[in-house]
């Protein structure tokens, strides 16, 4: 288990600068949150810690080590993603057994069929599905499968991009505590992106807030449950925070 | 009891034809598209059972009958040479089938490896293999394949290499602009995250995201390639005589088609019922494959 070092983390594309140095540290095996409005950079950061976009600057190190100067397949056993929208993020002409046993082949695993049932129990998901389509499959169900396609390469880091929001309220809180078993069970990191401060509330030990590019205020869960030495100090994280806390009591 | 089902969930053969026959059912629910399977079927019938449906040797000349108007002895009539026309028509079913399936073997994987690739790279390798589609566009199909086969040589085979020359840019054009929808979707991030090579993201999530326009547009594309070997053949750069190829047949009959209407009559009809019988099946496979009704089968 390695803890991650993000050190400058910055974008510009053309004369638009989207990400403005970020920095932040996340502990071995805890879940850190990264919160903020629309457009504020969450999702970008998941996107350039797995590598999928590749044009910025600045440093990432897992347990010492450079991301960018890791190996791919070792890269692929240590971060893996699950996507906000489990509509699109599965392939809708494959099986979930293809979608399952395609990273296992990619890097040549032994054991296929006794992995992909392990990892479908892990994800609470009947052995019957491995050969449905995404089609048949309901939003919560998908999204379990989305989540299984990052487990089975067992990697030690998780990147949670919105993984509940595309879902309804109840599913919601099934696949949190997928989630929050799973890390109990596992020892996982997740960097889970959220919008949505209970969902921060109920996973993550510490959060970043975020806007437009700036990465404003790293706290801990006490400010949201209201500890007063640990309250946020920036005003946008306050707002942010306060705002939440007000619709939580409206409701 | 939940692993009970994985044996015989696996055989993977089977469930990969299920698709073909909702297909197929879908098509037989339309009477457009009955009438293009039941065309192509014949014409199917009748390249394989030549020999036994052609009524006389589709290269016997008999003078002393020659334009004989149809009749029960020559059921179509006969030619110029005294040629029974039925029997040149139902052994000319086979070139046309060769030519549509050479053709369409050819055009298919060359259309979709041109557009998936410039399609999923971008950028420059797009604007260079696109820039080429270009050129091929830019001239009249027909025009095309008539520079090629004059430089090739006049013969059957050539023409065949002329029209798969000239028919694969708007396969690999529609290609390239179905990869471009889907090459920023997430299973092809996800696929990427997993370490898939490109040629394998390529292979396995986008072509078969491509296949079933590239095989409607195949589809519709397979009358054209009747109706440009046809006019190969009418030119005299086709299948060259005595071969029965219809194109040719009614290059060869215009001459007696004011006394012997019969000559170019069958041909023709011929022809445009294949290439018809080809586009309403193109229609119909449109609608049976149309990602937006996939869901509801």
């Amino acid at each position: 288990m390695n803890p991650i070092h993000v050190r400058d983390l910055s974008i510009t594309l053309g004369a638009v600068q989207i990400l403005h140095g970020i920095s932040f540290d996340v502990r071995a095996g805890e879940c850190f949150g990264l919160v903020g409005e629309s457009g504020s950079g969450k999702s970008t950061i998941l996107r350039c810690l797995s590598l999928l976009m590749s044009s910025w600057q600045g440093e990432v190190l897992i347990g010492g080590e450079n991301l960018r100067a890791m190996p791919l397949a070792r890269r692929c056993k240590t971060v893996q993603m699950v996507f906000q929208d489990p509509y699109g993020s599965l392939h809708p002409r494959q099986s979930v057994r293809t979608t399952l046993s395609e990273p296992l082949r990619i890097h040549s695993m032994p054991d296929r069929e006794a992995r992909i049932t392990r990892t479908m129990i892990d994800v609470g998901l009947p052995l019957a599905f491995l050969d449905r389509f995404p089609h048949q499959l309901s939003g919560g169900q998908r999204q379990r499968v989305a989540i299984a396609r990052a487990l089975i390469l067992e990697p030690e880091i998780l990147l949670l991009d919105e993984p509940t929001s595309a879902l309804d309220v109840s599913v919601q809180a099934e696949i949190l505590n997928l989630l929050s078993d799973l890390q109990a069970r596992r020892g996982f990191t997740y960097i889970m992106v959220s919008h949505d401060l209970a969902v921060v509330d109920h996973m993550c030990d510490r959060f970043a807030v975020m806007q437009k590019g700036h990465l404003v205020e790293t706290l801990t869960r006490g400010a949201l449950t209201g500890i007063p030495e640990e309250q946020a100090r920036h005003p946008y994280a306050r707002e942010l925070i306060d705002a939440s806390i007000a619709y939580d009591r409206a409701m | 009891m939940m692993t009970d089902d994985l044996p015989k969930a696996r055989s993977v053969p089977f469930a990969a034809l299920a698709p073909l026959g909702r297909i197929l059912r879908f098509l037989m629910r339309q009477p457009t598209s009955v009438f293009g399977l039941a065309v192509i079927a014949l014409l199917v019938l009748a390249a394989i059972a030549a020999p036994l449906l052609a009524t006389h040797a589709p290269y016997a000349q008999d003078l002393s009958n020659t334009l004989a108007p149809p009749s029960a002895q020559n059921w179509f009539g006969t030619d110029e040479l005294g040629r029974d026309i039925w029997s040149r028509l139902v052994w000319g079913s086979r070139i046309t089938l060769s030519i549509i399936a050479l053709v369409t073997i050819v055009v298919g994987p060359i259309g979709l490896a041109v557009g998936t690739v410039a399609g999923y790279y971008g950028g420059r390798i797009d604007t260079v293999m696109m820039r080429i589609t270009d050129i091929f566009l830019s001239f009249p199909s027909l025009i095309l394949s008539l520079a090629f086969v004059a430089a090739l040589g006049p013969n059957l085979r050539n023409a065949i290499i002329a029209i798969a020359l000239t028919s694969w840019p708007p396969v690999a054009r529609l290609a390239r602009a179905e990869t471009m929808t889907f090459r920023n979707e997430d299973y092809v991030s996800a696929a990427r995250l997993q370490g898939a090579s490109d040629l394998r993201i390529i292979c396995k999530s986008i072509v078969p995201m491509c296949l079933p326009s590239v095989m409607i547009r195949l589809t519709l594309n397979m009358a054209t390639v009747i109706l440009t070997a046809a006019g190969l053949g009418f030119l005299g750069l086709g299948a060259q005589p005595p071969l029965p190829e219809w194109g040719a047949m009614i290059a060869t009959g215009r001459r007696y088609m004011i006394d012997s209407w019969w000559l170019v009559t069958f041909p023709g009809v011929a022809i445009l019922c294949v290439s018809l019988a080809f586009n309403l099946i193109g229609d119909g496979l449109r609608d049976a494959l149309d990602p937006k009704q996939m869901n509801r089968r």
